[in-house]
């Protein structure tokens, strides 16, 4: 087997992948739990670009650790957390944790590594022959074959973004707020009442008339 | 020259046990609970990615896609959730979370 540096890479990021894992579900701190899985996310881009799927690692970069990260290390922050009482029973389930994973990794490898796999040498391949960018590729067929999925997913966001709102927003009693229905409703006649005032007849008086009532 | 495909789909099955002990060790703790769940989503990707790239069909790709469209809006209403029940309760502690009296 040789180590070529893709090779070298791939299993330096993969250490660092599962040490980021460990740390994230271990960590008492959950802001460090946040940031190691920041780690994780990060290292599995790279080891994605290693594998050639490069519009994929930029999107997890820039959307997963520029957004949801942020928006759980907000959170994260913002909540008071008692962290001693979230550890009860941390001990207590580690033996039977332990052997599930245990378990499910050796069934895995056991598939993997048996002779279905063994005559297996794909190596990752550019999906064109180069003469289109990976995200090129990628957007050929999204926006062909799975433009309606593609529709759905954007419908998908809608909702969760709704809902979000809808369960963080406050109504609170003492703000002072204008309906909007009400105010889209309003009719001139509600607000601006003519009056039919009839026309009063003031006295003439001439600045003559004046001189002569004053002598 | 990479690293054969089973090596991956190992690594993708590591993670997924890394998080499956994290449910598990922190049943009290929603906050980590949310996170092994993306930790989980992340390896189920690392497999998608895996297959696609070694076998050369971008469908794959496609498919990481849309896993990352559901799994930020599952940690964003996951997220407004917990934002509502501390204000709620002043606390996110499992235990705490009984007035459905299940």
């Amino acid at each position: 087997m040789d180590l070529s540096f893709p090779t070298l890479c791939f299993y330096l990021f993969s250490a660092i992948l599962v040490f980021a894992g460990l740390r994230v579900i271990t960590s008492r701190n959950p802001v460090h739990a946040v940031l190691h899985l920041v780690l994780a996310f990060f290292t599995s881009g790279m080891i994605w670009m290693l594998m050639q799927a490069e519009f994929l690692a930029i999107a997890i970069v820039l959307i997963y650790i520029g957004a949801v990260m942020v928006l759980f290390l907000f959170v994260v922050m913002m909540l008071d957390m008692n962290v001693d009482r979230m550890r009860e029973g941390f001990w207590r389930y580690l033996p039977v944790g332990l052997v599930v994973a245990a378990i499910m990794v050796a069934e895995m490898a056991v598939v993997l590594n048996g002779h279905y796999f063994s005559g297996v040498t794909l190596q990752p391949s550019p999906l064109t022959d180069g003469s289109l960018s990976n995200t090129r590729e990628l957007a050929k067929i999204i926006f062909t074959d799975y433009a309606y999925p593609f529709e759905l997913a954007s419908l998908i966001l809608l909702v969760a973004m709704i809902a979000a709102v809808m369960l963080t927003h406050r109504r609170r009693e003492s703000a002072r707020r204008i309906d909007p229905a009400q105010q889209i409703a309003v009719k001139a006649r509600d607000r601006l009442v003519i009056h039919s005032v009839a026309p009063e007849k003031a006295d003439v008086v001439t600045s003559a008339q004046q001189e002569e009532s004053a002598k | 020259m990479m690293a054969p495909l089973s090596h991956v789909l190992t690594l993708g099955a590591i993670l997924f046990a890394i998080s499956v002990v994290g449910i598990f060790l922190n049943r009290k703790n929603l906050i980590v609970l949310l996170m092994s769940i993306e930790l989980m989503l992340l390896a189920v990707n690392m497999n998608f990615v895996a297959f696609s790239s070694y076998s050369g069909d971008p469908a794959g790709q496609i498919f990481v896609f849309f896993i990352l469209t559901v799994a930020a809006a599952e940690a964003a209403i996951g997220l407004a959730i917990l934002v509502t029940l501390f204000r709620n309760l002043r606390s996110i502690h499992v235990d705490d979370l009984d007035s459905l009296k299940g």
